[in-house]
C-alpha cells in the first residue's frame, strides 16, 4: 500500500500489501528463479546425443512444459473475468507475469537456438510479441496509475468534460460582444478543440496545433485597442480560456493514460490467439512427422 | 335492521355497542356479527378507519409485530394504505356490519342494568355491553385562533399532488407536519411553523429531509413561532393571510392555503368524564383495564390504541378476543401458541402464563415490563436451555443479542487464560455491551451449570430501552459497570466495582467535541463505552493525531498516573459516550490495588515508547524527510474525516496501484443482481489512496435506524446487510450519510459467462425480473460467497483493498488491545 512506501517499514507492518510484483514475499518470482535455474542445469548437465534441439528427448520435455505453459497463461484472460471463482486474481496476475518469462527461456532451450522458416519459428516469433507487449504493459501498470491520479485528483473525465462545456457555453456568449477578431479565435478554439479523437490523438495525449492553446495565445494579443468596458469582460474571458485550456490538457492526458494503460493488451491478445493456432499447428506437424 | 324504527325504541337493547369504527372496533363487529349478537357499532366521522384513512395516498402501512398471528376475521397485512382500506370494506360487504356514521358518544353512563350512551344529537341508546375502540387520533386538535374555521384552513393532506403554485404554511413540527410540507416542495412556496425551538419530537430521516430540503431552498421554516389568527384577504394574489409571533415580533404570512398538523387531544378527559379510572395520575397514563380488557366500570371494555395498544394487528386481535370475553367463551390469545412453542423445551404442561410469571420473578429487569411488554419481548427472543460448558458467545464475535439469566450459573472470560474472570447468576444479564458499542463482543460467556436464557435481538430491546426507562436505568448502570471491569477492574474486589460503577458517570460527546485538552489538569479516567476518538497534540504549530481509541478501550490515564498534565487533546471522532471515573477515586482506587498500579504503570511505560516515537515520525514530516501528504497523522486526519472512525470495515483504493480496469464494479455486479454495490470512481483520495463510494459497515449503522420492515441486520462477522423483506421506502439511502446505498432492480440468478461469452465479450441474456420492484442494495461483503469479498479478488493489481480501522490506524502499538491510549 502506498503509505507503507513513503513512511518507514514499521508503520507499515501491519498493512503492507503486496503489488504484483511483491505478492506473497515474491512467491511467482522465486518459483521462476528456480523453474529458470533447473532448465538451464537441465540443458548444461544432459547433452543429449543428436544435440540441442526440439526433438531431443530433452527437447520434447522443453517443449511439452511450454505448450502447457502457454495454455495456462492463456487461460489467466478467462479467469480474471470469472468472478465467481475462488482466489485471488492478483496471484494469477503476479504468476502470469513471473512464470510468463521463465516459460520463455525455457522454450529458447526448446528451440536449442535453431531457428528457420518453419511453423516453430513463426510461433517463437509470435511468443516474443506476447511477452514484450506484456513487459510493456508491466511498465504501464506501474507508472501510470499514479500519473493518472496526479492529473485528475478528485475529478473524474465526465466532470472535467462538463466543465469545459460550460466554459465552451460562457466563453462564447462573452465573446459575442467583443469585436470580430476576438469572437472568430474563441469560436474556433470551441468548436476545433478536439479530445481524444482517434487512436492516434488519444496515445499521444494532445492535438497537433492545438486551438485551444492557439487561442489562449492569440487572445493575448487582441485586447490592446478595447474600451475600458470591453476590457474587464476581456479579462473575464481571458481567465475562462485558460481554465478551458488547462482543463482540456488534464482530459486530454487523462484519455492518454486510459489508451496508455490498455493499447498494449490491442497487441498482446490478439497475438495470444495467432501464438495459440501457430502452436497447435507446430504441434500437430511434430506428429505428423514423427 | 331498520335505523329509522331504532331510533324511536328506546326499548331496543343491544348486547353490545363497538364506539369507533378502526380496525379494532371492526374487527370486533366483524365477530359479534359472526356470533349473531344484537350490536351496534357507531363511528362519529363519515367513513371508517379515519387514522389510516388520513395517511398520505399510498402510504405502506406496516404489519407489526409481524411474528404475531391474527384472529378473527377481519384480512389484514402489510400493503399500501388503499389496499387495506379496500379490503377492509369488502369485509364489512360481507359481514353485513350495522354501521351509523356521524354518531358522536359524548357520554356514557352507568344503568342499574347495562349502560347507556349518549350521542352529540342528543340520542340514547341502552347496551349490555359497550366497547370503547375509537383510538387516539379521532380528536384532532384545531387551529385555536381567530379565522381557524376558514375553508383554507384544513386538518389533513389526502393527494400533495393535487397543489400546484400554491403557498401553502404547514402548521406543526412533528412528523406528520414535517412529512406533509415535504411532499408539497417542488410544486409549492412551503413554509413549516413550528413554536418548538427545533424539529427534536421528528424522526431523524424527516429531520433529515428537512434540512436538506430547507438547504436546497424547497422550503423555509420559523422557529419559536405560534399563530395568533387567520385572515381573509379580499383582493391580491393570497386568499389568507396567517398571522404568527415569533421571537422577532409579529408577522404576517399571506398565503393560499394552511395545513395544521396539531396532533390529537388526549382521551384521558373524555374516559374521566365517562368514570374509567386510569392507573397514574400521569397524564399519560393508559386506563386500568383487566386481562379481558374490562374498565373500572362493569360491562365497559376499551381496546386498541385507546387501552394504550397502538399497533393494528393488536388492535384486530382485541376486536376479535373482547367479544369473546363478552360471550363468557374461553379465549387464548393470538400469540399464545407461539409462546408454547417458545417454552416447549421447559416441559410440555408447562402453563404460559406461569412460565412467563416465573421469568419475571425470576429477572428483575424483565419485572419492569406489563404482560403485554413481556408477551411480545419473548415473542421475539428465543428461549434457550443451555448445558454446563456450552458456549454461548467468543469473545470476538460480532452477534448482537442480548441475554436475561432465568436460572442457572456462568462464567464470562475476558482475557485468553481460560480462568473465569466473573460469574453470572440467575436473574442478571449479559451482552449488553453489543447494545451500546456495536462492536465485537469483550470476552466469552460459557455456562457453569445448566441455565435456562432469553435471548432476545438487540433491535427488540432498543425498542424497549426507548419506552420503558426504569430499563434505561438499569442497562446504563450495568453498562458502567462492565466497562470498568473490562477497561480496569479484573482483579477489583466486587464491592469495590459497585462503588466504582456507581460515582462513575456517563458522558455523550458529539463528533468533534473534546473529552479534554492538551495541558489541562488531569480530571479522571474515560472509558470509551461507544463510538471513537482521537488523541491529537500540537507539533509545530499544528494539530497532529496521533492515535485512534476505539469503544472499549480508555483514555486519560498518563496524566493520572503522571500526575502530569493532559498530554494530548481528546476529540469525539464520532458520536461517542464515555463512561467518566473522577481523578481522586481513581487514585484512591489505584494506591489499594498494587495489580492495578502495575497494570497502568506498564501500559503508561508503552504509550511513553510508542508516543516518542509518533512524535519523531512528525517532526521528521516537518523537517521535510518525508512528505507532509504521506505523513500517518495526515492520513488519519483524512480517513477519520470520511467517516472511518465509526466504521468496522472499510474499502480503499490504493489509486498508485488501480489500472481502471473496473474488474472490481464489474465483479461486485455480477455477483449481485446486476447492480455493483461499489462505486470505484468516485469518492475522495488522499496520499493516493481513495475512499470509494462503498459501505463502511458502520458500528451503529446510520441505515438501520429508521427501517420500517426492520429489514437491515448485522451478520456475525460484521457485515451489515438488508434481506428480502425491503419494501423499498428509501429511508435507508436517505440515512446514509456516505451515500453507498442505491434503490435497484435485483436481478436474481443471473448466469455465469461462459467461456465463448467470455472470449467474444458477450453479457449473458438476462430474464427480466418478474418482480422489477427496486429495492434498497448495498455491499454485504459477500458475506455468503466463499473467500469473501469479490471486489478485492477481482483486483488483478491487489489495489482494491478492505480494512478494519483499527488495523489502519491502530499501528501505534495495536491499538484493539484494551486501554490502549494517550493522554
Amino acid at each position: 500500500m502506498q503509505v507503507a512506501g513513503r513512511c518507514p517499514a514499521w508503520v507499515g507492518a501491519s498493512m503492507q500489501r503486496g503489488n504484483i510484483f511483491d505478492y506473497r514475499n515474491y512467491r511467482y518470482f522465486k518459483l521462476a528463479v528456480i523453474l529458470i535455474l533447473l532448465a538451464l542445469a537441465a540443458w548444461l548437465l544432459f547433452d543429449p546425443a543428436v544435440g540441442h534441439y526440439g526433438g531431443s528427448w530433452l527437447g520434447y520435455g522443453f517443449g511439452t512444459l511450454s505448450a502447457f505453459m502457454v495454455l495456462w497463461m492463456a487461460w489467466y484472460g478467462v479467469r480474471k473475468r470469472r468472478y465467481r471463482g475462488t482466489g485471488a486474481t492478483q496471484g494469477w496476475l503476479s504468476a502470469h507475469i513471473y512464470l510468463g518469462t521463465a516459460m520463455t527461456v525455457i522454450v529458447t532451450l526448446h528451440s536449442g537456438f535453431h531457428f528457420d522458416f518453419n511453423v516453430a519459428t513463426l510461433a517463437y516469433g509470435l511468443l516474443l510479441v506476447v511477452v514484450v507487449s506484456g513487459f510493456f504493459g508491466n511498465y504501464a501498470y506501474m507508472i501510470y496509475p499514479r500519473q493518472m491520479t496526479d492529473n485528475m485528483g478528485e475529478d473524474s473525465l465526465d466532470s472535467l468534460l462538463l466543465r469545459i462545456a460550460e466554459a465552451d457555453k460562457l466563453a462564447r456568449q462573452i465573446a459575442l460582444q467583443m469585436p470580430d477578431d476576438i469572437n472568430n479565435v474563441v469560436a474556433r478554439a470551441c468548436r476545433e478543440t478536439t479530445i481524444g479523437l482517434g487512436v492516434l490523438e488519444q496515445i499521444r495525449g494532445y492535438q497537433p496545433d492545438c486551438p485551444s492553446a492557439l487561442a489562449v495565445e492569440q487572445l493575448g494579443g487582441l485586447g490592446r485597442h478595447l474600451s475600458s468596458d470591453q476590457r474587464t469582460l476581456y479579462h473575464e474571458l481571458y481567465s475562462i480560456m485558460v481554465r478551458r485550456q488547462s482543463l482540456v490538457k488534464r482530459a486530454r492526458q487523462d484519455l492518454m493514460y486510459r489508451a496508455r494503460l490498455g493499447i498494449w493488451l490491442y497487441c498482446h491478445v490478439p497475438f495470444t490467439f495467432a501464438l495459440l493456432t501457430a502452436l497447435m499447428a507446430h504441434v500437430v506437424s511434430v506428429f505428423i512427422y514423427w | 335492521m331498520d335505523l329509522v324504527l331504532n331510533r324511536y325504541s328506546p326499548d331496543e337493547r343491544y348486547d353490545v355497542i363497538i364506539v369507533g369504527a378502526g380496525p379494532s372496533g371492526l374487527s370486533a363487529a366483524v365477530r359479534a356479527s359472526e356470533q349473531g349478537m344484537n350490536y351496534l357499532l357507531l363511528e362519529a366521522e363519515e367513513e371508517p378507519a379515519g387514522t389510516i384513512r388520513k395517511y398520505q395516498r399510498g402510504k405502506h402501512v406496516m404489519a407489526e409485530p409481524r411474528g404475531l398471528p391474527l384472529q378473527g376475521a377481519l384480512p389484514f397485512a402489510a400493503a399500501t394504505r388503499e389496499d387495506v382500506l379496500e379490503r377492509w370494506e369488502e369485509a364489512m360487504a360481507e359481514h353485513r356490519i350495522e354501521v351509523r356514521y356521524e354518531a358522536r358518544v359524548i357520554s356514557v353512563n352507568r344503568l342499574d342494568q347495562g349502560l347507556e350512551v349518549v350521542l352529540a344529537d342528543g340520542e340514547k341508546l341502552v347496551a349490555d355491553h359497550v366497547v370503547l375502540a375509537f383510538g387516539v387520533q379521532g380528536n384532532l386538535r384545531k387551529l385555536d385562533v381567530p379565522g381557524g374555521d376558514l375553508p383554507q384552513v384544513q386538518y389533513q393532506l389526502d393527494d400533495p399532488e393535487a397543489y400546484r403554485n400554491e403557498t401553502i404554511v404547514v402548521v406543526g413540527g412533528g412528523d406528520s407536519g414535517v412529512e406533509n410540507a415535504l411532499a408539497l416542495t417542488g410544486r409549492n412556496q412551503v413554509i413549516v411553523v413550528n413554536r418548538d425551538e427545533d424539529f427534536s419530537h421528528c424522526r431523524e430521516s424527516n429531520l433529515s429531509q428537512l434540512t436538506e430540503a430547507r438547504q436546497k431552498g424547497a422550503l423555509d421554516w420559523l422557529l419559536e413561532t405560534t399563530p395568533r389568527a387567520v385572515e381573509r384577504n379580499h383582493q391580491g394574489e393570497f386568499p389568507i393571510t396567517l398571522v404568527v409571533s415569533t421571537p422577532e415580533g409579529i408577522e404576517r404570512i399571506p398565503c393560499h392555503r394552511i395545513i395544521a398538523r396539531l396532533g390529537a387531544l388526549p382521551s384521558r378527559p373524555l374516559l374521566e368524564k365517562f368514570g374509567i379510572d386510569f392507573q397514574t395520575p400521569d397524564p399519560t397514563a393508559l386506563p386500568q383495564l383487566s386481562p379481558r380488557y374490562e374498565s373500572s366500570i362493569p360491562g365497559l371494555y376499551i381496546i386498541g390504541a385507546l387501552g394504550g395498544y397502538p399497533l393494528i394487528k393488536q388492535g384486530i386481535n382485541q376486536g376479535y378476543e373482547v367479544i369473546e370475553h363478552i360471550l363468557g367463551n374461553p379465549v387464548e390469545p393470538a400469540d399464545a401458541p407461539l409462546l408454547r412453542e417458545k417454552f416447549a423445551k421447559l416441559g410440555a404442561d408447562l402453563d404460559i402464563d406461569e412460565a412467563l410469571a416465573k421469568i419475571q420473578r425470576g429477572v428483575p429487569l424483565l419485572a419492569q415490563l406489563n404482560t403485554l411488554q413481556l408477551r411480545e419481548l419473548v415473542l421475539e427472543s428465543n428461549v434457550l436451555l443451555v448445558n454446563p460448558g456450552d458456549i454461548i458467545f467468543k469473545r470476538n464475535d460480532y452477534s448482537t443479542t442480548f441475554y436475561s439469566i432465568v436460572e442457572g450459573d456462568l462464567d464470562v472470560l475476558i482475557d485468553e487464560d481460560n480462568i473465569p474472570d466473573a460469574v453470572l447468576k440467575a436473574g442478571e444479564f449479559f451482552g449488553e455491551m453489543a447494545l451500546v458499542s456495536g462492536r465485537r463482543r469483550p470476552g466469552t460467556v460459557r455456562a457453569r451449570t445448566r441455565c435456562l436464557l432469553i435471548e432476545t435481538p438487540r433491535q427488540a430491546m432498543l425498542k424497549l430501552i426507548g419506552s420503558v426507562p426504569a430499563i434505561r436505568r438499569m442497562l446504563d448502570e450495568a453498562a458502567i459497570k462492565s466497562a470498568v471491569l473490562i477497561c480496569i477492574g479484573l482483579s477489583l474486589k466486587e464491592e469495590e466495582l459497585d462503588s466504582l460503577a456507581r460515582s462513575a458517570v456517563l458522558r455523550q460527546y458529539a463528533a468533534g467535541d473534546e473529552l479534554f485538552h492538551e495541558g489541562d489538569e488531569a480530571d479522571g479516567l474515560y472509558l470509551i463505552q461507544r463510538g471513537s476518538v482521537t488523541v491529537s497534540r500540537m507539533i509545530g504549530g499544528r494539530e497532529v493525531v496521533l492515535f485512534y481509541v476505539a469503544a472499549g478501550n480508555y483514555v486519560g490515564e498518563m496524566s493520572l498516573i503522571s500526575g502530569e498534565p493532559r498530554y494530548g487533546t481528546v476529540r469525539a471522532a464520532v458520536a461517542t459516550e464515555a463512561v467518566f471515573i473522577e481523578a481522586a477515586r481513581m487514585r484512591e482506587i489505584i494506591d489499594r490495588n498494587p495489580e492495578i498500579r502495575a497494570a497502568l504503570d506498564e501500559r503508561y511505560m508503552q504509550h511513553l515508547q510508542e508516543q516518542e516515537m509518533r512524535q519523531q515520525m512528525e517532526v521528521s514530516v516537518d523537517t521535510g524527510t518525508m512528505s507532509v501528504q504521506g505523513s500517518p497523522s495526515n492520513l488519519f486526519s483524512f480517513l477519520i474525516q470520511q467517516g472511518v472512525g465509526e466504521a468496522t470495515d472499510v474499502l480503499l483504493i490504493d489509486e498508485s496501484l488501480c489500472v481502471r480496469c473496473n474488474y472490481c464494479e464489474q465483479a461486485c455486479a455480477d455477483t449481485h443482481g446486476g447492480a455493483s454495490r461499489l462505486d470505484r470512481d468516485t469518492g475522495p483520495i488522499f496520499a493516493n489512496i481513495r475512499v470509494p463510494t462503498s459501505c463502511r459497515h458502520c458500528e451503529h449503522p446510520h441505515c438501520m435506524k429508521d427501517c420500517p420492515p426492520d429489514a437491515i441486520h448485522r451478520a456475525a462477522h460484521g457485515e451489515v446487510y438488508i434481506d428480502d423483506s425491503c419494501i423499498g421506502c428509501g429511508n435507508c439511502q436517505q440515512n446514509c450519510p456516505y451515500d453507498v446505498i442505491q434503490m435497484a432492480v435485483v436481478q436474481h440468478d443471473r448466469p455465469e459467462r461462459s467461456l465463448w461469452q467470455i472470449m467474444l465479450g458477450i453479457q449473458p441474456k438476462v430474464t427480466p425480473a418478474v418482480d422489477s420492484r427496486k429495492v434498497a442494495v448495498k455491499c454485504d461483503m459477500c458475506k455468503d460467497i466463499a473467500d469473501g469479498p469479490v471486489c478485492v479478488r477481482a483486483c488483478p493489481v491487489g489495489a482494491a483493498l478492505r480494512m478494519k480501522p483499527e488495523e489502519l490506524m491502530g499501528y501505534a502499538g495495536g491499538g484493539t488491545l484494551p486501554g490502549v491510549g494517550g493522554g
